[in-house]
């Protein structure tokens, strides 16, 4: 009997299920035999990794960062199969209101800044450490207000950055964290006004989402898995509904370069230890 | 050289995204395109667009002023690979109207270029030889030219006092009338609704008739009402043979049994009504009414001769259809009693013996005329005299 490739992901939105429904009967019809496993957060699905549960799990970049160090720590390797084209040189904007926001960075001094999710890379962890890196501390330099949306989905959901772009415009606060197709996305959802707000920073490029290999995972069917994944072709009307639900135009070979910015922040922001213990205390999920 | 545009200080938060697509679809897949601005940090939303559009985009500084340099992706034009065509607006053009409508064109507007892989709707009316007529989309347009406001058009306040059982004749053939027009509503209604929108003309004028007997039932309870009274009676007859056409599920079998010989004889009987109603109010309605049944009659006529020009084994199937009616209904009384002498009373306005008399005979004048009126629609629409003369007798006592 073949065996089943088993992945696992977090169910930050209904429409998860539909997605891998999709690809499950996808994959089904060429030959791969799989099936997923829904996790509430990351953080039980990055733990499940090493409890052989699953053989991959579509991991959110802070998941990896976890993965990473908990597999360093027990000696084992982990490895990003294949992530999104779209996931690939991101960026986070730090927007301001246009009349009276401040004019770069230092201007932020005894300011309110407006962050996502604790747990967020986007909009909380590599914000926070583009600031530090600036020589700006939350709490010490400006306050920091969190615009905190389901815990352990990593900031999938968008719902706080759009929060604290909601909260600026209404004067809550003075600046907020995004990623920058958000930026795009929550103008064109008149959430930000057109010319009302400017973009005041921007943190270095980054990547998101990646496909990370369990310990131990059953090489044949990661390669067959890899390989279909990178044959979907959105000019395909049976593929391209469920690459427009997950977002993306065409599965890229994964790669780990474009996390060193969120390495550096879980580390500063003292996210997780060396070996991807939590350290936050207020941090549910 | 690639074609170069300035967005100047245009931001991706007030539509600059726009002077960029349009741009690009003048260029090839592939293809680059220079972008200039001038805003604040203009390169960092156009790079998140670009992402998200699937175009590449690297930039470079040339003499002290940064340019964008956009590769075209191959996102938007592999959206339409394989997208099906739909046929195009003017129906008078050759292939404008397609013989078959695919459930895969959906809701889309006849003509316009729809993505493959999206669902399929299951009308089932997509076969233009069996919905089709020619003259569709000037009917609607004569209907739509001939709407009428009931508040406006009705002389409501028009002053009479008919005598007690005059009133109440009035008012049995508007409650008649009532049910008759509800089947008339339901039936395209439902209709309606299984047609696939690509026949958009046929879809119109399903949806004006429609309209048309919605007003009608709203004017006649108004009759009713205009004196305080309530509906008179509604009989098994009458509705056996209204449900045998809401029962039939082929189009063609219903514009004949519904337009060509039901609403045809009522506009028999409106005009009757136009002619010899007691009061002002009644024969307004009755005038206006009829025009509007014209109007469906008209489309039936038509998409039947055009049907039966295609078809011809399609006469046998509608001969076969009345006789069938007229079986099933052979074991009801056909139409109300009630409605009868209410229609002699109401042409007699009055209830002595000369009145009635005149009432009598008009009635029987009106039947004649009924059953000449769907002789001669039979006749046209190319069924032998016998065969005409002998269908137009079958037909439903119940008029509709």
């Amino acid at each position: 009997m073949n065996k089943t490739l088993v992945m696992g992901a977090v169910a930050y939105a209904p429409k998860v299920v539909t997605i891998w429904e999709g690809f499950k009967a996808w994959f089904d019809e060429r030959g791969l035999a799989f099936d997923f496993i829904l996790y509430s957060n990351y953080e039980r699905q990055v733990e499940a990794q090493f409890a052989g549960d699953i053989d991959v799990a579509w991991n959110s970049p802070l998941a990896w960062v976890r993965a990473e160090r908990m597999a360093r720590a027990r000696g084992l390797t982990v490895s990003a199969v294949a992530m999104r084209d779209s996931d690939q040189d991101l960026s986070s904007v730090l927007v301001v209101r246009s009349r009276d926001g401040a004019a770069d960075l230092a201007g932020l001094a005894g300011r309110t800044v407006g962050f996502g999710a604790i747990d967020s890379p986007q909009a909380t962890l590599i914000p926070l450490d583009h600031l530090r890196q600036a020589g700006l501390i939350a709490g010490r330099d400006y306050s920091a207000r969190r615009f905190d949306v389901l815990g352990g989905k990593h900031g999938d959901h968008i719902g706080g950055e759009r929060e604290a772009a909601q909260a600026l415009m209404a004067g809550e606060i003075d600046a907020a964290w995004m990623i920058d197709g958000n930026y795009q996305a929550f103008a064109n959802e008149g959430v930000l006004p057109s010319g009302a707000t400017r973009i005041v920073a921007r943190s270095g490029l980054y990547d998101h989402c990646n496909f990370t290999v369990s310990p131990g995972a059953p090489a044949e069917l990661i390669g067959r898995f890899r390989e279909l994944l990178l044959g979907m072709s959105w000019e395909d009307p049976a593929v391209r509904p469920l690459l427009e639900l997950e977002g993306l135009r065409a599965w890229r070979p994964g790669r780990t370069s474009g996390y060193a910015l969120l390495e550096r922040a879980v580390a500063d922001e003292g996210f997780y230890d060396e070996k991807g213990n939590i350290l936050v205390a207020d941090y549910r999920y | 050289m690639s074609p170069t545009i300035d967005i100047e200080s245009l931001g991706f938060d007030a539509g600059a995204h726009l002077r960029l697509k349009l741009a690009l679809q003048q260029l090839a897949v592939g293809a680059t395109l220079t972008v200039h601005g001038a805003g604040q940090d203009w390169a960092g939303p156009l790079t998140a667009w670009c992402r998200q559009q699937g175009h590449g985009v690297d930039f470079n500084e040339a003499g002290g002023r940064l340019a964008a340099r956009v590769t075209r992706g191959s996102v938007q034009a592999g959206r339409w690979q394989g997208a099906l065509q739909t046929g195009a607006i003017d129906p008078k053009q050759p292939d404008a109207v397609r013989p078959r409508a695919d459930p895969a064109w959906g809701l889309a507007a006849r003509g316009a270029t729809v993505e493959a892989g999206g669902p399929a709707f299951p009308f089932r009316l997509n076969d233009k030889a069996t919905l089709w007529a020619d003259s569709a989309a000037a009917l609607y347009a004569e209907a739509v030219a001939g709407q009428w406001n009931a508040d406006t058009a009705i002389d409501w306040q028009a002053e009479f006092t008919l005598p007690d059982a005059i009133e109440d004749a009035v008012v049995q053939v508007m409650t008649y009338m009532i049910e008759n027009e509800n089947a008339a509503l339901i039936v395209p209604a439902r209709f309606l609704g299984q047609l696939h929108p690509h026949y958009r003309e046929v879809q119109a004028v399903l949806a004006i008739q429609v309209a048309d007997e919605a007003r009608h039932i709203d004017v006649f309870t108004r009759r009713i009402a205009l004196k305080g009274r309530q509906p008179g009676t509604s009989t098994v007859g009458g509705q056996a043979s209204l449900k045998s056409l809401l029962d039939e599920p082929e189009f063609s079998v219903v514009q004949f049994l519904l337009a060509v010989l039901g609403e045809g004889t009522f506009v028999s009987l409106l005009n009757f009504l136009h002619a010899h109603a007691p009061d002002p109010v009644t024969r307004q309605i009755a005038r206006l009414a009829a025009r509007d049944e014209g109007r469906h009659v008209a489309f039936g006529m038509a998409h039947l001769g055009q049907q039966l020009a295609g078809d011809p084994a399609l006469q046998s199937r509608l001969i076969n259809a009345v006789e069938a009616r007229f079986d099933h209904l052979s074991g009801t009384s056909g139409l109300n009693e009630d409605v009868f002498d209410a229609l002699i009373l109401l042409a007699a306005g009055g209830t002595d013996s000369a009145a009635i008399a005149t009432g009598y005979a008009r009635v029987q004048g009106l039947l004649q005329d009924m059953a000449r009126g769907r002789e001669a629609r039979l006749a046209k629409l190319g069924f032998a005299p016998e065969s005409a003369r002998r269908l137009a007798a079958l037909h439903t006592r119940n008029f509709m």
